[in-house]
């Protein structure tokens, strides 16, 4: 078993190399990378939820757009968020991701299962409709551009800068839930995930544990939305469609679910394939279904369980071989 | 020996192909064309892209004596990757312009970045009305070759009630286009005496009217419908099996040639508007029609007109400036000189950038045309609006007076 000091030291480690590789390719690389990075947020947010807590939230895109709407409404309406004041937007972001995920989860958390995933993938269509008929507030179908990125010494208009901050963020937000997850606070919700009448005979109010996670995957949500507003300058209903939900939730499926790390490689193969393969071959899509397909069939634990099963397969190589051996011997 | 003359070999092939490569004197106009060829509205794009690509293999792949690269994208109908696959068209591609673009939202999200990225923005099918209008000052590098949503629609309105018809119902899809072409639709239909009595909005991509048709009142004397993709093959087959016998008139993608070929005869007799009927009796038109369904198997849409002939455009401002894109500012100047013929008829720019067309108001009738064999619907023309612009008879200052069109304006004074 590879320690976990050295599994944080390897994802250091790529973290700095991207961070120093990235930058120097072509700026539409950097813009890809910095999009990746917003979006890979988002998909962690889902993994504390399906990978930690074992729900399976179709209803993430709710959160995220809000907080995209919130960045550009207020960009584009009031001028706030062009400035220093970005920071508050960010918060405000954070904030009231976390608040709608308060109110839809005291609905979608009256159930589990599949149940949860109808109610989230109903309330995540309720923001979608939100966002597509409102359309003082949100420009409906036209959709709403910002037309600057923030400037703040820091002139987030530089690709490079852009691509920094977002990147900050994104190793933040990483962090941060990785040390949420290694708590007690989330080795309870792993002991939800795994049996939650248990969870509860020995007195955990568990509906509370999945609350403050549903709450806190939406704030995470909320900032990636802020951030994925700022990339292309441009947020319409179809940031909050059902297929930005359903994308996330594949995205931690094909990197694996329950370890961070592959909800952040699950967006990065998506995004080269989607958006860079498309650039370079027509049959892209096949490309992408294929990986799907791949991954479900072979690696149910996705992309990131690929070493263990390594493990497993030269364990039982060995262990085959072992007895072999005794066998022969003791003929 | 033998090495040697492998190098003299590969040094000579070399040299041939470097000199293939550059055709000395010929300057290149990169073009980056955003199109949805995946997703829902790839049909479309498919006709978009064609139309184009037609006329640049009709001109040996030159423009005004640009030999022309042409870099297409998909957006896969999506608003926010067209962003990024225009940036990429820009910052990897370094084209010198874009076209293209579906809808109106995504001329909507494409028109800033060509503000930001200081290249060329040239919208041949999204027609998003303000992007030509009070918004206009925001886009200096944006131009539009297409037509407003509204545009069709006013002088429908004008005819409507020089028909005689004194109140309709109108029935619109749920979207900006949808208000944009009801609205100008009201607009000139009220300003001429008409009523219009109820506004129903079913959402885009509708299928089963059941709902709304029962609502539709019945003292109306006709109904105008503004359907898009598949909900046009849907609403007239539904509402004439509910029994209602009245004209339908609509805007022009209720009708349009993409249309057309699948729906029944029971739309023949419905009236629509638009810069653009494939029944066209024009030798340009019929010419275009025989080229284009010799080489793509269908008649051509709007879709496909639009392009073709935005590509028409581009060839003869390229012949202006001489073979060499001269910069976004300049080469717009150029384009608002130029009047085209082209397959819709004659058309140049306003001074807002937008095409002065004429409006076609057609009929659907099933007849033989262009030599074809057999019956088929055609949108024959029963009456043209010459010169329209797209601000109809209101005058440029009083039009942009006026809000944008919109789901509650014009307000619906007759409605109860």
């Amino acid at each position: 078993m590879v320690s976990q000091q050295l599994k944080i030291a390897m994802v250091a480690t790529a973290l700095v190399a991207f961070a120093s590789i990235i930058p120097h390719s072509g700026s539409f690389v950097i813009l890809l990378a910095t999009r990746a990075m917003a979006f890979a947020i988002l998909a962690m947010s889902v993994d504390l939820l399906l990978g930690y807590t074992g729900l399976a939230s179709m209803g993430q895109a709710a959160y995220f757009g809000v907080g995209a709407y919130l960045t550009a409404i207020l960009a584009a309406r009031f001028h706030i968020g062009l400035g220093w004041d970005f920071w508050l937007v960010v918060v405000l972001g954070i904030l009231i991701g976390a608040a709608l995920a308060a109110l839809f989860g005291l609905f979608a958390l009256r159930a589990g299962g599949d149940y949860f995933l109808m109610i989230t993938l109903a309330l995540g269509q309720c923001a979608w409709g939100m966002a597509y008929r409102w359309n003082s507030l949100t420009g409906g179908d036209n959709g709403i551009n910002l037309n600057a990125r923030p400037s703040f010494g820091l002139d987030l208009g530089n690709a490079v800068t852009f691509f920094y901050l977002v990147f900050a963020f994104f190793a933040a937000s990483m962090g941060l839930m990785y040390v949420l997850v290694r708590s007690p606070f989330g080795r309870s919700l792993t002991g939800i995930r795994e049996r939650e009448l248990r969870m509860q005979i020995l007195g955990y109010n568990t509906w509370l544990h999945k609350y403050i996670a549903f709450m806190i995957a939406g704030g995470f949500g909320g900032l990636a939305g802020v951030l994925w507003a700022l990339t292309n300058g441009h947020v319409s209903p179809e940031t909050v469609v059902l297929t930005t939900s359903v994308d996330a939730l594949l995205m931690v499926v094909l990197g694996g679910a329950g370890t961070l790390v592959g909800a952040a490689v699950g967006t990065a193969i998506v995004f080269g394939l989607r958006e860079y393969l498309s650039t370079l071959v027509p049959w892209w899509q096949y490309v992408l279904g294929g990986v799907y397909v791949l991954t479900i069939l072979y690696l149910p634990m996705g992309l990131m369980g690929i070493p263990s099963r390594l493990r497993q397969r030269f364990a039982s190589q060995g262990k085959s071989e072992g007895s072999k051996r005794l066998a022969t011997t003791l003929s | 020996m033998t090495n040697n003359l492998r190098k003299i070999l590969l040094g000579s092939c070399l040299a041939l192909g470097l000199a293939a490569a550059a055709p000395a004197g010929a300057e290149e106009l990169r073009i980056g064309y955003i199109a949805s060829t995946t997703g829902i509205s790839a049909q479309v794009g498919a006709d978009m892209v064609n139309g184009f690509q037609m006329y640049l293999d009709e001109h040996n792949g030159k423009l005004g004596g640009a030999d022309v690269k042409l870099i297409v994208e998909d957006d896969q109908a999506k608003p926010d990757a067209s962003v990024t696959k225009a940036k990429k068209l820009i910052l990897q591609d370094k084209v010198d312009m874009l076209i293209g673009g579906f809808l109106a939202s995504t001329g909507y999200a494409l028109a800033p970045v060509s503000t930001a990225e200081k290249t060329l923005y040239m919208s041949t099918v999204s027609s998003a009305d303000d992007l030509t209008q009070r918004q206009l000052s925001k886009y200096p590098y944006f131009l539009r070759t297409s037509y407003t949503s509204s545009q069709p629609a006013q002088p429908l309105g004008q005819w409507a009630c020089e028909q005689g018809y004194k109140k309709i119902v109108t029935i619109g899809a749920d979207y900006a286009f949808g208000y944009e072409s009801v609205g100008g639709f009201q607009k000139a239909f009220e300003d001429c005496g008409g009523k219009i009595i109820q506004k129903i909005w079913p959402p885009l991509g509708t299928k089963d009217f059941g709902p709304y048709i029962p609502t539709i009142k019945a003292d109306t004397d006709a109904v105008f419908s503004l359907m898009v993709g598949p909900m046009s093959l849907q609403f007239p087959k539904q509402l004439r099996e509910s029994g209602y016998n009245k004209p339908i008139i609509g805007g022009g993608t209720s009708y349009d040639e993409f249309a057309l070929p699948f729906m029944g005869d029971e739309v023949i007799g419905d009236v629509s508007a638009l810069h653009y009927s494939a029944a066209l009796d024009t030798p340009a038109n019929e010419a275009f029609v025989k080229a284009y369904r010799a080489k793509y198997g269908k008649v051509p849409s709007y879709y496909s007109e639009n392009n073709y002939t935005a590509a028409m455009w581009l060839d003869a401002a390229m012949t202006k400036a001489g073979g060499k894109f001269p910069g976004p500012e300049q080469f717009i100047k150029i384009m608002q000189g130029i009047k085209l013929n082209a397959p819709r008829g004659p058309v140049e720019l306003d001074d807002m950038r937008n095409p002065i067309q004429n409006i076609y108001i057609k009929k659907v009738e099933k007849k033989k045309m262009f030599g074809y064999d057999k019956d088929e619907l055609w949108n024959v023309v029963i009456k043209t609006y010459p010169h329209v612009s797209q601000f109809w008879t209101y005058g440029k200052e009083k039009f942009l007076e006026q809000p944008v069109y919109d789901r509650d304006f014009p307000p619906c004074k007759f409605c109860e």
